[in-house]
């Protein structure tokens, strides 16, 4: 089954990989958004150096990583939970169903193709257009590297976990953009996107970086900057991987009981 | 030109019409709006939860070029911002139905999907712009308040002038719409900072290139008694109206080069 899902992962980067001129454009402007974002971190860290324990570099090595993720973690859209409730409202949920292939797995593996492709095409340019115009921290250490790769593995997996609970709310809502919208600015939020999470003041920082969002952007930024290394960056792989395994468990329980009350209407 | 505003103004009551028709999402996805947006001004009051002063800007000054940009920017994407939709009408074929109707096909594509719920980031600026005017230290003369009125509106023009010419741009380049996000939505985000955080070259491309430093900070800077990091004459200052008309005539040649090029997909 394994050779299936894979099958379907490599459709999922195929399908993506078509749109070059697309992806181009994606790369020029997460690019410009790099450049506007990383002036405005230098102004803060040339008042407050050292601020959540990052040097400058630190601190604009963590823009260009978050440049790199934006895509590849859907985090301002552009993933499968769409397509999912779009499938959902229209019924064609009902033939996903009866192929003989898990309604969770399906989509993961498709969104993992997608992030591969991502990944490749739009995350590899801005960081390397980045580290011309800026004195980026980026590490010499090859473990540092391998344990970055893992730690963007677990964040999209709970990326996808999220998204996969928000498109199964169309069971109940048909209309699932509304549910869609506010998990999509509250993850903008707490991953760490727009500022670093242990940049945010006092307790809200900790709050942030107890919640399943860090996991995305945060915890990757934080491995590949070394703040997190040896043990500490286990620990923090194995908490990733907690909430990726609770969360996937969660999709599953929900796909469950949806599954058991969807409706079909004929026509 | 009548007839534009005519069939504008006809086509945007449709779709408000439309909108009304289901008035609890209208109310949720504008306050979804207002949130989203949001997020760039808590971003700022963060930064600022650790300093006093951003590039020697205190937090009512940053507001003061935030709530300008964001209520321009707001406009124009209320009036113009579906333009940006216009490369997906190019591939599938649709666009020749606005063709062949018998009215000014600009004003038929600016009013196409006219999204009511664009009214979130309005308010949401002009509430920062209130506290903003409020709080800085500047004697609002009647000059001072006049000149900040017509730099929202020459603002508001300059980025619909910015809409039209991405449209245009989209019928030679329809998968790579996303290039004019790093305008607008870029653009957005740079003028939101005072222009001494950025690189010499970049306020450069942003007042003779692409000329967005007329939007706010030439006329906000003026207000608050700055000096713009370029050496501009005085009266540049109070150019914002007449590069606004300069932007608009630009993008309308623009626009007709792009229609007369325009092949349908035969669809």
């Amino acid at each position: 089954m394994g050779g299936f899902y894979g099958a379907v992962a490599i459709r999922g980067f195929r399908r993506y990989a078509t749109y070059r001129i697309a992806t181009a454009a994606g790369i020029f402007t997460n690019t410009v958004f790099g450049l506007i974002i990383s002036y405005s971190y230098i102004a803060l860290w040339d008042q407050r150096p050292h601020l959540g324990g990052y040097s400058e570099a630190q601190a604009l090595t963590y823009v260009w990583i978050g440049q790199a993720l934006l895509a590849p973690t859907a985090l301002m859209g552009g993933g499968f939970e769409n397509e999912l409730m779009e499938r959902i409202r229209s019924g064609a949920i009902a033939v996903d169903l009866y192929r003989p292939a898990d309604l969770q797995g399906w989509w993961l593996a498709s969104d993992f193709g997608r992030a591969a492709f991502q990944l490749a095409g739009r995350g590899v340019l801005p960081i390397a257009a980045g580290s011309l115009v800026f004195d980026l921290a980026l590490p010499a250490d090859p473990v540092a590297w391998l344990l970055f790769a893992v730690a963007i593995g677990l964040g999209l997996t709970v990326s996808f976990a999220i998204r996969f609970l928000v498109g199964l709310s169309a069971f109940w809502l048909l209309d699932g953009a509304g549910v869609a919208q506010i998990v999509w600015i509250v993850a903008l939020f707490f991953s760490g996107m727009l500022l670093p999470l242990n940049a945010f003041p006092g307790t809200l920082s900790a709050v942030a970086q107890a919640l399943p969002w860090a996991a995305i952007l945060q915890v990757p930024a934080d491995v590949l900057l070394g703040r997190r290394h040896g043990a500490g960056a286990l620990a923090a792989l194995a908490v990733q991987a907690g909430w990726a395994a609770a969360l996937l468990a969660a999709g599953r329980l929900l796909q469950a009981v949806a599954t058991r009350r969807v409706v079909v209407q004929g026509g | 030109m009548w007839r534009g505003l005519a069939t504008y103004g006809l086509v945007v009551r449709m779709w408000m019409r439309s909108t009304m028709a289901y008035r609890t999402s209208f109310v949720l996805t504008t306050l979804g709006n207002l949130a989203a947006t949001a997020l760039d001004f808590v971003t700022i009051t963060l930064m600022f939860s650790h300093i006093d002063a951003l590039g020697g800007f205190s937090l009512p000054e940053v507001a003061l070029l935030y709530g300008t940009t964001s209520v321009s920017f707001g406009l124009a994407d209320l009036l113009a911002g579906s333009l940006d939709t216009l490369g997906g009408r190019v591939r599938d074929g649709t666009f020749d139905t606005l063709l062949l109707r018998p009215a000014p096909v600009l004003a038929q594509a600016a009013a196409d999907r006219f999204a009511l719920r664009r009214f979130g980031r309005i308010i949401q600026g002009l509430a920062v712009l209130g506290w903003a005017v409020s709080r800085v230290d500047v004697r609002w003369t009647v000059p001072a308040a006049a000149l900040l009125a017509l730099t929202v509106l020459s603002g508001a023009a300059i980025f619909c002038a910015v809409f039209v010419a991405g449209a245009a741009f989209q019928f030679w380049a329809g998968d790579a719409a996303e290039i004019q996000n790093s305008v607008t939505y870029g653009g957005n985000t740079l003028l939101q900072y005072p222009p001494g955080l950025f690189a010499r070259d970049l306020v450069r491309g942003v007042t003779f290139v692409v000329p967005l430093a007329f939007v706010n900070w030439l006329p906000v800077l003026h207000v608050l008694g700055r000096p713009y990091p370029l050496d501009l004459p005085p009266w540049a200052d109070f150019l914002g109206a007449p590069v606004a008309v300069a932007c608009c005539l630009l993008a309308g040649l623009a626009w007709r080069a792009g229609i007369r090029s325009y092949r349908s997909t035969g669809s």
